[in-house]
């Protein structure tokens, strides 16, 4: 063990007791095949994103960011992220504390159909609204008559925003409220305090990393949706185009460096979801029974 | 669920606040979700079933089906051999970088899915880094079937990867032991004595990345080409039909793929179903 000081740490760490690890050459091709299969398939299109972004210099970079129909996608996706993270939180918050603080028959069928949508196709989540509200939908001729449009405008965009990420904030909420019972609101109730009250200073303190992790995955997939949206929005440049759609149109006009500029937007918004989740994950990792599974 | 508390509709509890959650709770769940889903079946039914069907095995839509269905395969199996590998390197082996590795591998789901579309379009493109070293020997990729594959490896990545490193996590390490005691050499024990047990979750990681990528479009359509009968997937082909206005045919295919993931689904919980009994997980 004389050279132990020359070696270096990652090494002398895979020293282990060798029944119950494999041979160091097997190692480290297994760790070559990993870091090469990643590096291949999710750190190159990340790193495409901001190496065409960047391309034709900075200044076509922040024009693409600041042009008006850019800027009317960027302000459509922020307000129907605003609309429906918000919504979903209620629902989450309602699902979790009827399933989580309460004992009633179908109460694993309401789980299993609050995942639904995760197993449903974005395009199919757009469909779905077409084919209620679309103009020959089963309520499209009423809606007519009333002078209410949804599909092909923000009310569509929103609904289908909010079907593809129903689930996010409820999954997170429902596992770690199970895990927690009902000894905490009992004991405030027993004190004299009213069931917001409680709610407020009991619960919500209790769930409140947990429920910044949802929030921060459904808000991602809130502004970066594609699929779903792009069914019901009907692609009008500076009123029905979030950032995703104007992505695409613009990439399908060939106009590539302001595509990927706009996109990078989102590439960031993806890095710091990572961070935030991550460092949620590390941090409180014992206050967020997240199944990790989306 | 004893039916002896009669009508009641729950255990009793000091817990307020029970019939405006579960109030609130339904009544969103069915507007959002279950209504608009049965718009679905409702219109695919005016077809009839005879009328189903023919959309359904329509060349085009079949076509449409059978490429979304196998690429999808296809990327989930390159998913299962490559994310028990990566799963296992993140939870056996200490080498630094790691945990920025294990973060990363969650990029799939948190960037959005046009992005990553015209990203691995612009690498596998003739002229892209990855596909003009290609272009020599004669290969495309983006454009093509292949094009497509990748798309799909690429957001079903995270499923295999996340749903065996909880149970490598937690293995036993007394096992491997115990199975190098009684004489087998390191490549049994992981064959025989430890793969089987991750299989289940091998298999549930597998399933959840086709589902996934059966309905998978943003990542797909941009590096597809689209070509009807050759690179068009299931969802491109309900678009099409809705912008020629059949809402009834752009129904069926719907439900068609819907039924194909509640399938894989349902096999899931077979999986899940089965792995309890064997291992009482």
């Amino acid at each position: 063990m004389t050279d132990v000081a020359f070696t270096p740490k990652f090494v002398l760490s895979m020293r282990g007791p060798s029944v119950t690890t494999e041979k160091p050459a097997v190692r480290i091709a297994l760790i070559l095949v990993s870091v090469a299969f990643l590096v291949l398939f999710l750190l190159l299109p990340l790193a495409a994103v901001f190496y065409e972004a960047l391309r034709k210099g900075v200044g076509t970079y922040f024009t693409a960011l600041v042009e008006p129909d850019a800027l009317a996608a960027i302000k459509l996706t922020l307000l129907v992220a605003a609309i429906a993270v918000p919504a979903n939180v209620v629902f989450g918050l309602a699902a979790s504390w009827a399933i989580a603080k309460f004992e009633f028959p179908g109460k694993s069928i309401l789980n299993t159909l609050i995942d639904l949508p995760f197993s449903v196709s974005p395009v199919i989540s757009g469909l779905i609204y077409v084919l209620l509200f679309g103009a020959q939908g089963y309520l499209g001729s009423f809606l007519k008559s009333e002078g209410i449009q949804i599909i092909f405008a923000v009310p569509g965009i929103v609904l289908a925003t909010i079907f593809v990420t129903f689930p996010f904030v409820a999954r997170e909420l429902v596992p770690l409220m199970q895990e927690q019972g009902t000894q905490d609101e009992e004991a405030a109730l027993s004190l004299g305090a009213s069931g917001w009250k409680t709610f407020f200073k009991v619960t919500l303190p209790n769930i409140r990393w947990a429920l910044l992790y949802g929030v921060v995955l459904c808000n991602a997939r809130a502004m970066g949706e594609f699929g779903a949206v792009s069914v019901v929005s009907g692609h009008i440049r500076g009123k029905t185009n979030t950032m995703p759609l104007h992505v695409e149109i613009l990439y399908n006009e060939y106009n590539f460096a302001a595509a990927f500029a706009v996109a990078s937007l989102l590439a960031l918004l993806a890095l710091v979801t990572l961070v935030i989740k991550v460092g949620l994950e590390w941090r409180y990792a014992d206050q967020i029974a997240a199944s990790r599974r989306h | 669920m004893a039916g002896a508390r009669g009508l009641a509709l729950k255990r009793p509890s000091a817990i307020p606040g029970f019939g405006l959650a579960l109030g609130f709770t339904l009544t969103y769940l069915s507007l959002i979700v279950l209504i608009p889903l049965a718009a679905l079946v409702l219109k695919s039914a005016t077809l009839g079933f005879e009328g189903f069907w023919e959309v359904v095995t329509g060349p085009r839509t079949l076509a449409a089906l059978e490429l979304s269905f196998f690429t999808s395969l296809f990327a989930a199996t390159v998913n299962a051999v490559f994310g028990v590998i990566i799963a296992w390197v993140l939870v056996r082996y200490r080498f630094p970088g790691r945990r920025l590795l294990d973060a990363f591998v969650d990029l799939p789901f948190a960037l959005p899915t046009a992005v990553a579309g015209i990203a691995l379009t612009a690498i596998y493109a003739p002229n892209g880094w990855i596909g003009s070293l290609f272009e020599p020997f004669g290969i495309k990729i983006a454009y093509t079937r292949l094009g497509i594959a990748i798309a799909l490896i690429f957001i079903g990545l995270p499923f295999v990867v996340r749903t065996v490193q909880p149970v490598l996590e937690e293995f036993d390490r007394e096992l491997e032991e115990a199975s190098a005691t009684l004489g087998a050499n390191r490549r049994q024990t992981v064959f025989r004595v430890m793969l089987p047990t991750l299989m289940p979750a091998i298999l549930t990681g597998f399933a959840l990345a086709l589902a996934r990528a059966v309905g998978e479009y943003g990542s797909v359509i941009f590096i597809a080409g689209n070509m009807p009968f050759y690179s068009e997937i299931a969802p491109l082909l309900i678009i099409i039909r809705l912008e020629e206005f059949g809402y009834a045919q752009a129904a069926a295919i719907g439900a068609a793929m819907l039924i194909i993931s509640f399938g894989i689904l349902f096999f899931v919980h077979l999986v899940q179903a089965y792995s309890r009994r064997r291992f009482g997980q």
